[in-house]
């Protein structure tokens, strides 16, 4: 047992190492089209050194590096998946294997997703071969999201054990992943807040809209009063507080206007009063959904506040998102808005699917371009990162992928995966089950057996 | 067995016989069986709605098809579903049927219209075979959910369309996504759903304006993890997997038994006449044939017992949904002829969606004989099967599969009809069918390809270009955005 601990330990050191080389290699991919995440290069040339893009342009691969021919092929950045749950959660439905969601009362804006994060998780190389190489792991609200078929918790919200609020308004703070093997995905903790508007928001504040915006702005009157008299409330001299001192403590940075607030909204009205909340609290506010936006698109854009979206909800699933459209990325696009586009289902299992959803807000009206910037440069922008990844150019995280084709076509396969200018195995638990069974898994042995 | 299947047939053929008499009397209930044995219990006519057989199709269809003319699709590239391609085809429709079908050199009847493919690509209607749409409609509210009798674990006796709200706005959506036929089916909280209903996909206001004539009704059995969730939460039966086979075969036990009371019954008119149970005739409609098995069953264990038990009461599986594992056993199922209905995205949401694979349906459809179906389950996939079915095709293409495209369209096409028993019917462009017919904006295994015009029975049900067939559903009517565009375009082609 114990020697094979050590030699299972050996081969994963050396695992690393060859990886860890492989990422220093001068590396040139050339002759593809290159789509740097903010313009088109044809026949362009990237080079990558040190896990990094070192240029990004037309000519001569430099001496030495190794070539990549992208002839005929397409040349991208990584996409970046946001609201995504990847490396937080292996089952959907096996509660001790998720861990986006925290139902502590004492625990609600300091929840950070950030150690529960599992770099082993096998979600992460089957959405990496679906083209994603970041994420935006965000937490999940413990009182549910609102949406269809959600349950009535309305008579759970209100004071809670210790005077707390229960549950708690915020859902926690999201953290910024790469997806590369590794023994280490996080690349930035804490990256924004999470908290839910509309039903979502109405259901954990008792029931109403109206009640969850008083709930708001009376907490962060309370963050601003505890963060002012720190000293007082250690020495017990504070009145009391709905909220734990962890929670307090997170808040801060939202109360200043510094750490983002992402709020979960669909209803065109609630935008609006989720816009009107942010102006008159100082707070810097990412939309979530969004559905309707479309309806308001100017006031978001004049308001600054980027979006994250799903292009494919288009049915009025709920009372909240009657005037749901597929093209809703192409009309907020249009008004100025910076907008992101998400996977399907939380971004975890179907992280991959997030070329596609580019791909059909293209056929419903917006540019190819805005498209991919929607999956590249637009997520690294709104969390704060623009520059550092989502883009081919000098500087930023070696994370490209060339693509058989056109990436955002289901026909397309990405072929080749840097992340960090490491290249990464093109396999996943789900080929090796798929090889296990190729040939009808009714041979002499069973599959079980290695072939 | 044999002879079981025997006693089935003959069942079935005496409802047939009855159906065809009832259908040109006054009244059903007082029409006689021109069969010698069941002439004798003519004195023993029972009371109105006690005899299965006087009225075997209570809510029967009202469709009647939406206004058509004699056309031909000239100049596209035509996948017609079962297997062929021409480039530069033709797609002739006269009455509502396809007429004829071929490369540019097919003769066009005199009085056909014209309608212009060139650029474009022209495929049978897609067809899904698993949808909620109706019974789980938008907006999904506690009021309006009904697709889970969840009160008991065998509910063979509720009919999906008696829960089918045709208001729906997502038939719209799934139409405007080239699906011209579904199967609304009961939700899999139950071992024994209930009965689906197979729908023409026009707007209706009842739901018997778009039930499918002589579609046969299916039944949705449930395996797994859905049932004996729901039941062993309630510390009742079924709360495990051999709760579940326990189940199932107490109710075929008890179907097996009634059918042959009301075999012996018909046949000697002897004795009280049976009484009617729904749940047990659901079942002995199974037993007899003329109900199809359309069995949610993610696990290839699972779908191993399925059959077996299939074949310890004597009936067929048609086909297994969700089935996440089915390329664990292809030879299997192709050998058993059962269709495996898939997603090729899906998976991880629970413990049996866990070893779900993209290239599931290739390595289906690789086995001789193999059935393999895309299908939705959901509301917003629907509006997109052409795609699933790309990244289906993607994923056997990556392995050295050799398909084409021509034949990766029957998974969403004629594949789906034989999965739900309309395949003679429907499914693909072949003479004497249904003219039901979509012509896309470009090739449809492509993410940017659109349904342009959408043609059920070879009336024109939907028009991307032309906002006079863009139909809303009453619910659509006065909502937030109504009449507004969005990028510039109607609502009706959301």
């Amino acid at each position: 047992m114990r020697i094979h601990r050590l030699m299972i330990g050996a081969a994963v050191a050396a695992l690393t190492f060859v990886s860890a080389a492989s990422a220093q290699e001068l590396t040139a991919i050339t002759g593809g089209r290159v789509l740097t995440g903010a313009s088109v290069i044809e026949n362009g040339v990237v080079v990558i050194q040190n896990g990094r893009v070192v240029s990004v342009g037309t000519g001569a691969a430099p001496s030495g590096a190794r070539i990549i021919d992208a002839t005929g092929k397409v040349v991208a950045p990584g996409f970046v998946a946001v609201d995504s749950g990847l490396g937080g959660s292996e089952v959907g439905s096996v509660s001790g294997s998720n861990d986006l969601r925290a139902n502590a009362n004492t625990i609600s804006a300091s929840f950070d997703v950030s150690y529960g994060l599992d770099p082993w998780s096998f979600t992460l190389p089957v959405a990496r071969l679906g083209g994603v190489t970041r994420a935006i792991v965000t937490p999940q609200h413990a009182g549910g999201g609102g949406g269809a078929h959600a349950h009535d918790d309305s008579d759970f919200a209100g004071v809670g054990a210790g005077g707390l609020q229960s549950p708690g308004l915020f859902a926690g703070q999201a953290a910024v992943i790469h997806l590369a093997e590794g023994t280490d995905i996080l690349v930035r903790p804490r990256v924004a807040m999470v908290a839910p508007f509309g039903e979502g928001g109405a259901r954990v504040a008792g029931g109403a809209r109206g009640a969850e915006f008083i709930q708001f702005k009376e907490t962060l009157a309370e963050v601003r009063l505890y963060a002012r008299n720190k000293a007082a409330y250690d020495r017990a001299g504070l009145r009391n507080l709905s909220l734990s001192r962890a929670d307090l403590e997170a808040l801060i940075p939202v109360a200043e206007g510094r750490l983002p607030l992402i709020v979960t909204a669909s209803r065109a009205s609630d935008i609006q009063q989720v816009l009107r909340l942010a102006r008159e609290e100082g707070v810097k506010i990412i939309l979530d959904g969004a559905e309707e936006g479309w309806l308001v698109a100017d006031q978001i854009a004049a308001a600054n506040v980027p979006v994250l979206l799903n292009p494919i909800s288009n049915l009025p699933g709920n009372f909240e998102m009657r005037a749901a459209r597929m093209q809703n990325a192409a009309a907020l696009n249009a008004a100025g808005v910076v907008i992101a586009i998400k996977g399907n289902e939380g971004s975890t299992h179907r992280a991959r699917e997030t070329r596609y959803n580019a791909g059909n807000a293209v056929s419903h009206g917006l540019p190819y371009g805005a498209a991919i910037a929607a999956i590249t440069v637009n997520p690294a922008r709104i969390f704060g990162m623009e520059g550092q990844f989502g883009e081919l150019r000098a500087g930023a995280a070696a994370d490209v992928v060339v693509w058989s084709g056109d990436p955002l076509e289901p026909l397309s396969l990405a072929e080749t995966i840097f992340i960090n200018g490491q290249e990464q195995a093109p396999t996943s638990r789900q080929f090796l089950l798929r090889d296990r069974y190729r040939d009808g898994g009714e041979g002499a042995m069973p599959p079980a057996y290695p072939r | 067995m044999k002879i079981d299947r025997m006693r089935g047939v003959s069942f079935a053929a005496m409802a047939a016989a009855v159906l065809a008499l009832s259908a040109c009397a006054t009244t059903g209930s007082d029409a006689a069986s021109p069969d010698a044995a069941a002439s004798r219990s003519d004195a023993r006519t029972l009371a109105t709605g006690l005899d299965y057989a006087a009225n075997p199709d209570p809510y029967p269809s009202t469709y009647r098809g939406l206004p058509r003319e004699n056309m031909a699709i000239v100049g596209g590239t035509v996948f017609d579903g079962a297997g062929r391609r021409f480039d530069n085809g033709v797609v002739v429709v006269t009455e509502g049927r396809i007429a004829a079908v071929g490369d540019a050199s097919t003769p066009i009847p005199a009085g056909h219209a014209r309608v212009d493919a060139a650029g474009r690509f022209v495929t049978p209607g897609v067809i899904d075979v698993h949808s909620h749409l109706g019974v789980y409609p938008s907006p999904g509210v506690q009021g309006m959910s009904d697709g889970n009798e969840a009160t008991n674990p065998n509910t063979a006796n509720v009919w999906a369309e008696h829960s089918l709200w045709p208001q729906d706005p997502g038939f719209n959506a799934a139409r405007a996504g080239g699906v011209t036929t579904l199967q609304i089916l009961p939700g899999s909280a139950n071992l024994f759903g209930g009965r689906g209903v197979t729908v023409r996909n026009i707007p209706s206001v009842t739901m018997q304006g778009m039930k499918m004539p002589d579609a046969p009704y299916g039944l949705k059995m449930a395996c797994g993890e859905n049932p004996s969730r729901v039941y062993g939460g309630r510390n009742q039966s079924p709360a495990t997997g051999m709760g579940n086979m326990a189940g199932y075969r107490a109710a075929f036990i008890a179907a097996r038994e009634y059918k042959a009371k009301w075999d012996k019954w018909r046949a000697d008119g002897e004795g009280s006449p049976p009484t009617r149970n729904l749940q047990l005739e659901t079942l002995a409609g199974v037993l007899d044939g003329s109900i199809l098995i359309q069995n949610h069953c993610y696990r290839a264990d699972e779908m191993a017992m399925m059959i077996d038990l299939s074949r310890e009461f004597g009936y067929r599986v048609t086909a297994f949904h969700h089935a996440i594992e089915a390329y664990k056993i292809a030879p299997m199922l192709a050998r058993e002829g059962i269709c495996a209905d898939m997603w090729t995205g899906w998976w991880g949401f629970k413990m049996e969606a866990l070893d779900a694979i993209e290239a599931n349906a290739a390595l289906v459809d690789a086995a001789p004989g193999g059935c393999a179906v895309i299908h939705s389950d959901d509301p917003e996939l629907t509006q997109r099967l052409n795609q699933e079915a790309a990244a289906a095709l993607a994923a056997g293409r990556r392995i050295g599969m050799n398909i084409s495209e021509e034949h990766a369209i029957s998974w969403i096409t004629l594949n789906a009809a034989r999965s739900i028993g309309i395949a003679d019917q429907t499914g693909s462009l072949e003479n004497g069918k249904r003219a039901d017919v979509v012509i896309w904006s470009a090739n449809p295994f492509s993410v940017y390809a659109r349904a342009d015009q959408v043609f059920v029975d070879g009336g024109l049900a939907f028009d991307r270009m032309n906002p006079a067939y863009q139909p809303l559903s009453d619910f659509e009517l006065g909502q937030p955005g109504y009449g507004l565009s969005a990028a510039n375009v109607r609502q009706g082609a959301r």
